[in-house]
């Protein structure tokens, strides 16, 4: 059971507040959208759930986030811990400048505990597979992974959060700095990760999340306006500002 | 075409071109003008060393003492002084260089608040320090202490005046390296200590290097601090509790000396100087160019 349900959360960053009394939760194996104009509180909202907003000077939370059973905000969780299995992709693609492709890809693996060499191989395989980036790079693995091309970067930083083997991926605007070509490759992609993972993604691009999603969650002002299937929010939404942000009349 | 497209695309007034045109010419001759004042001093100085000091190398410039007070040569090496150098800034970057790192981690991904500003303020003020205070306060205390001049001493005097340079240099460099890394890594669950030594600083690796640079280069051309503790020796020493003298102590005994031969041998410590710290430089730039290179 890798759920992840949110209950009650607010956020600060010092004194402005910007979540408030969020709930909601992700089931298992599905694709969460969270869409809403910039500045809504949807990036924080991500960077809630694996406890990384707390690594922003003067930001704090307060709230439960649970995961499986587990509050990841108990006095005894570890963030640490708790980033091992839920792991986060980033804006901007942001591979390791030092290292090579095969190392970036097994970084989490090799910066937290010791794998034989073999182990690491298979596993950076593994993960390079179902980033689809495998047959991109495969006979470029020792060069720097800062050579890539922008959406082969972020697809490596893709296969670097899966090496850790997570239960949860936690994805903000994945493709919003990539092309058309790559941004379509990320969504197969996340369409391909829903089999295993627990995917969360923000995004600005309503057609994405359109596409991929399967239930979406709309905010406003750091509030969760509507949260329903995918499908009813774009067709049908209960909410009158859901309905004018995702017909474009704001945002 | 409207009319205000075609006013924008008119061509400037001729006299306004030309007039920008010399107004650029005089602003451009200005600055070479004052780019040509600068070099001048740095010009004369290495001209001046490189003149005197090339005659004074020789085999024996490195490998002999210098002459006693009876020698009526009044010729020599400052072999001695080399070593001493050698001793007295190894152990200076070996105490200076992990404290100056440590600190500046400390300022750069830890330190929040009060005692941030405290050590960082403190770095800046020693930094601003005359060095010969750091000998004096070394002076007082270990070598009293000890009843001894020595290397140590020595390098301890040294240490308060690099251990600033490593820390100002290293903490810009690491503030350099953008967040997205330091984030990256820890959404991997890498604890923080392990991002700061494993991703933080090989980034920010050349720029450190350039930095510990910096405090070497200070270090080798000290000449105050080194007076008031490690006193300064005729003879070889190779132990740290004794008595040692640099390249800068000779240059500053053999440059007083009123025989020509003896002043030689300040000019080809000067040169032995200036050519130490920038064949370090150039090392260290061929080094971390090469290293940029591999990963562009």
């Amino acid at each position: 059971m890798t759920s992840l349900e949110v209950k009650k959360l607010d956020a600060w960053f010092g004194r402005s507040k910007v979540l408030k009394s969020i709930s909601a939760i992700a089931a298992d194996r599905s694709v969460t959208a969270i869409i809403g104009p910039s500045g809504c509180g949807k990036s924080t909202l991500l960077r809630c759930m694996n406890r990384m907003h707390e690594e922003v000077r003067g930001a704090r939370t307060e709230g439960e986030v649970l995961f499986g059973s587990r509050d990841i905000y108990a006095e005894d969780a570890d963030p640490v811990a708790v980033r091992r299995q839920i792991g986060m992709v980033f804006q901007r693609p942001n591979p390791f400048p030092t290292m090579s492709v095969f190392d970036n890809a097994v970084a989490g693996l090799k910066l937290t505990g010791r794998l034989p060499r073999a182990e690491l191989h298979e596993r950076a395989e593994t993960a390079l597979h179902a980033a689809g980036l495998w047959d991109e790079v495969k006979d470029r693995l020792q060069e720097p992974g800062g050579r890539l091309s922008g959406g082969q970067q972020q697809r490596l930083c893709i296969a670097r959060a899966l090496a850790v083997e997570p239960q949860i991926l936690l994805m903000d605007e994945p493709a919003s700095a990539l092309d058309p070509v790559s941004t379509l490759r990320i969504e197969e992609l996340i369409a391909e990760l829903k089999e295993s993972y627990t995917v969360i993604i923000v995004t600005h691009n309503m057609q994405q999340a359109a596409r991929v999603s399967d239930s979406t969650m709309f905010m406003l002002y750091g509030e969760v306006v509507e949260f329903a299937a995918t499908q009813k929010v774009f067709t049908n939404p209960e909410d009158r500002r859901t309905e004018d942000y995702v017909t474009g009349r704001f945002g | 075409m409207s009319p205000v497209v075609a006013a924008g695309r008119r061509p400037l007034p001729v006299g306004l071109t030309r007039s920008r045109k010399t107004k650029d010419r005089v602003f451009t001759f200005f600055l070479l003008v004052c780019v040509a004042l600068a070099l001048i001093p740095l010009v004369v100085i290495a001209v001046f060393v490189i003149v005197r000091g090339t005659g004074a190398i020789n085999t024996n410039f490195f490998t002999k003492l210098p002459p006693g007070p009876l020698d009526a040569r009044h010729t020599g090496g400052i072999s001695n002084a080399i070593v001493g150098s050698g001793m007295i800034v190894w152990l200076a970057v070996v105490i200076s260089v992990p404290l100056g790192m440590a600190t500046a981690v400390y300022l750069s991904e830890y330190g929040r608040g009060r005692i941030a500003t405290i050590v960082r303020f403190t770095a800046n003020t020693l930094l601003a320090t005359p060095s010969i205070i750091a000998g004096l306060v070394i002076a007082a205390t270990v070598v009293t202490w000890t009843h001894s001049f020595s290397a140590y001493a020595g390098s301890l005097a040294l240490s308060i005046l690099m251990w600033p340079v490593v820390t100002r240099a290293t903490e810009e460099v690491l503030r350099l390296v953008p967040q997205d890394l330091r984030e990256g890594a820890l959404a991997l669950g890498v604890p923080r200590w392990k991002v700061v030594l494993k991703i933080v600083i090989p980034t920010a690796g050349s720029g450190i290097v350039t930095g510990v640079m910096l405090a070497i280069s200070r270090g080798l051309g000290e000449t105050a601090a080194i007076l008031l503790t490690a006193l300064g020796n005729s003879f070889m020493n190779t132990a740290y509790g004794r008595p040692t003298s640099t390249i800068t102590l000779d240059i500053y005994t053999w440059a007083r000396q009123p025989q020509a031969t003896l002043q030689e041998l300040a000019w080809g410590g000067a040169i032995t100087l200036m050519t130490t710290v920038l064949v370090l430089s150039i090392t260290a730039r061929i080094v971390s160019i090469r290293r940029q290179r591999r990963l562009a």
